[in-house]
């Protein structure tokens, strides 16, 4: 019996399903490393943040009533995105403010709807992984991590304990990538501009790896330093904290 | 002033190749945002603050037809007169009256956004009277013939090579050689050219950044001086203002003016802050003969009561457009109308309407850097997701853009369907990519492979993966 491990289900994120399998493995590592029960419903899909904040608000309800379905009955539903978790979080009740029934059951799954690395720190009390890494990074704050739900210490806390690792900040790292879901292919030029300046400073940083907590950022980022031959790599953050960084980086060879 | 808010894309294109426009906009960057935040780390109060404009201004916007009568009845009891606009053709044919009135032929005016917004000063050139603007960075532009790019620094798009060429083409009577390669002597130059206008002109129009019911008052604030002169010299005064800039008290004005300096320039206040009650009384040494209060609804009054009143809380300090990626790329012009950065593009699609100005909701990628600074608070990643709603429903939407998310959130909501599609992109996308991790060029996806790579998936989602391993 588990029964006294909190059941946490780990929703991937579509992106992350698709694109980078690893940051689902590193981010199930680090919640049953912190003494969870780890489950991913296969009927997870996507949390409906592109139809959202396309406006097609009936859509959006339609995919946040899927993900409530999917994940009903756990403790705990954790997401390596900052992004998506504040999709569920923040903007989920929103969605269903006028809704007795499932307005009731949102805010429930609101409630317990987490960010990944602020949910080891804060929920799970992890002080410390006994992950290593030699080499230096440098912490992009995605924007919805950062402003929606108050990521910005929880990463560095967590990776100043990280052998080997050497933190170095870069000019702004709170300044947007450029990414913005659909934005980056509604207005590639604008876009551009945006993640090209964000290269910039992760190269000025001195860093070899750039780290962040949400794919999209990261693959906008990886994107624009492979286009420029940047040396830097870049990498989900749960994945050095969980010390599985021995497969290529993001948008290296395999 | 015409919109040009259709073209964004055209618009920012042309920005962004723009190499003196771009050392402009980083130049920005630094000077305002670092001068905010320090003002800001100053004065432990001010997230409390935030919260006492924020309530000053939800009070007036609820009660605002009491307000506004209150004010014009006292600018009434001081001496003044207000004059009610609905439209810009309304508000122009006023501020045309009081000229023509007074005999106008030259008018000096301090800055005034809604002076843009109703293109003021074509109308007049046109009915023989001539703007002068007196704020330089307007003064500048005016020269130049171009609209404002920043709702504060109006010239920010320029550098000083720009202006010194203004100067000597517009300077006619003065040496043709002479060296303007020093601020200073573009000050000076300024300044005296201006001076000839300031007394010279009959009438003076000012902006108002706020109207207080309280006291009848119209308060102006500027680094310049240039207001106290445009509306002290002449011997008739225009505000032009609009209705969501009332406010009750005098004390609810500080609250405001706390806020406004710090979160524009990093300022505690600005250089001038001038309060201005009905025309000049027996007595007074100074002061205009006439005090007029032109106040301009132009389809704010329609934000009332729904999802957009918030917006009427804005008090012009322009921090979301200092703050603004988007904008920091590409600049004010490119919004195509009188207020850019995020504040306009909420602003915008209310008052031009949401056909014209489709793009500048969707031009965001919603970072919330704007409302984490807005010293009143407002929610403008929420209200720019409620213009793409309201596109959304109207059909604004491309039908590209419509389409492909019709058919992904289908299957996204039928999961069988969903995994099957994803395992098929995940093994077709990684042969595609033969080992090499990433995609310098894909067809389908070139909007991004033009200008970036696309990090290829590993042959197997996630999930597929994960069952795989529990499995076994």
């Amino acid at each position: 019996m588990t029964s006294e491990k909190p059941r946490v289900a780990l929703f991937a994120t579509c992106l992350v399903d698709l694109f980078r399998p690893a940051v689902g493995f590193a981010a199930a590592k680090l919640l049953e490393e912190a003494g969870c029960e780890v489950e991913v419903p296969p009927e997870q899909t996507c949390c409906g943040q592109p139809a959202y904040n396309s406006g097609d608000r009936d859509d959006a309800r339609r995919l946040a009533a899927n993900v409530l379905r999917v994940f009903a009955g756990f403790d705990y539903v954790v997401l390596p995105s900052g992004s998506c978790a504040a999709m569920i979080r923040h903007h989920y009740p929103a969605l269903f403010a006028d809704d007795p029934e499932l307005g009731g059951r949102t805010r429930a799954l609101a409630d317990r709807t987490h960010e990944l690395v602020s949910f080891l720190t804060d929920v799970m009390g992890v002080k410390g992984v006994a992950a290593r890494f030699e080499g230096s990074v440098t912490y992009h704050d995605s924007c919805s991590g950062l402003r929606e739900m108050k990521v910005r210490a929880q990463p560095r806390a967590l990776l100043a304990g990280v052998a080997g690792l050497e933190l170095k900040e870069m000019a702004a790292p709170e300044e947007c990538c450029g990414f913005g879901g659909t934005f980056c292919v509604k207005y590639p030029q604008v876009s551009d501009r945006m993640v090209s300046d964000k290269a910039a400073d992760v190269e000025a940083s001195g860093a070899g790896t750039v780290l962040a907590g949400d794919l999209g950022c990261l693959m906008n980022i990886a994107g624009k330093l492979k286009r420029r031959g940047s040396p830097v790599a870049a990498r989900h953050v749960a994945e050095v904290l969980a010390g599985m960084t021995d497969g290529p980086a993001i948008g290296e060879e395999g | 002033m015409h919109p040009t808010s259709h073209a964004f894309k055209a618009n920012a294109d042309k920005a962004l190749h723009d190499p003196g426009l771009q050392d402009a906009l980083a130049k920005l960057k630094a000077g305002f945002r670092v001068k905010r935040a320090a003002a800001v780390a100053r004065l432990p109060e001010f997230e409390a603050l935030r919260d006492a404009g924020r309530a000053v201004k939800d009070h007036t916007l609820a009660h605002l037809d009491f307000y506004l009568e209150a004010f014009e009845a006292k600018v009434a009891e001081t001496g003044g007169q207000v004059h009610w606009a609905r439209d810009g053709d309304e508000a122009r044919k006023a501020v045309l009256d009081i000229c023509r009135r007074a005999g106008a032929r030259t008018v000096t005016k301090g800055k005034s956004m809604v002076g843009e917004e109703i293109g003021l000063n074509p109308f007049l050139e046109a009915n023989g009277i001539r703007p002068v603007e007196t704020d330089l960075g307007e003064y500048i532009i005016q020269l130049r013939d171009e609209p404002p790019s920043h709702i504060v620094a109006p010239a920010i798009h320029l550098d000083r090579t720009h202006v010194a060429e203004a100067f000597l083409k517009a300077h006619r009577q003065r040496q043709a050689g002479r060296d303007l390669t020093e601020p200073r002597a573009m000050l000076d130059e300024a300044r005296e050219e201006m001076r000839v206008h300031f007394h010279a002109a009959d009438v003076g129009i000012t902006g108002a950044n706020m109207l207080i019911a309280e006291t009848g008052s119209t308060v102006i604030v500027t680094n310049e001086g240039n207001g106290d002169l445009t509306q002290t010299l002449p011997r008739v005064h225009i505000v032009l203002a609009t209705i969501e800039k009332v406010v009750p008290t005098l004390d609810d004005a500080a609250v405001l003016l706390r806020l406004l300096a710090r979160s524009a320039t990093g300022q505690e206040l600005s250089v001038y802050t001038t309060f201005s009650t009905g025309p000049r009384r027996p007595g007074d040494l100074d002061g205009p003969d006439e005090f007029h209060v032109v106040i301009l609804d132009n389809g704010r009054s329609n934000m009332l009561g729904g999802e957009f009143q918030d917006m009427l809380r804005c008090i012009r300090c322009a921090a979301c457009i200092n703050h603004c990626p988007v904008y920091g790329a590409v600049g004010g012009h490119a919004y195509g109308w009188v207020y850019p950065g995020p504040m306009g593009s909420v602003l915008t699609p209310a008052l031009v309407g949401l056909a014209e100005a489709r793009d500048l909701p969707n031009a965001s990628t919603l970072c919330g850097r704007c409302e984490e600074v807005c010293p009143v608070r407002i929610p403008l990643p929420r209200m720019l997701r409620h213009w793409r709603e309201r596109e959304f429903e109207r059909h604004l939407t491309p039908p590209r853009d419509r389409i492909g998310l019709k058919i992904w959130a289908f299957a996204a909501r039928h999961p069988t369907l969903y995994r099957m599609g994803t395992r098929i992109a995940a093994w077709g996308l990684a042969r595609l990519a033969r080992g090499k991790g990433r995609f310098a060029d894909l067809p389908l996806a070139r909007a991004w492979t033009r200008t970036r790579d696309l990090p290829a998936p590993a042959g197997k989602t996630f999930v597929q993966q994960w069952t795989e391993r529990r499995r076994s």
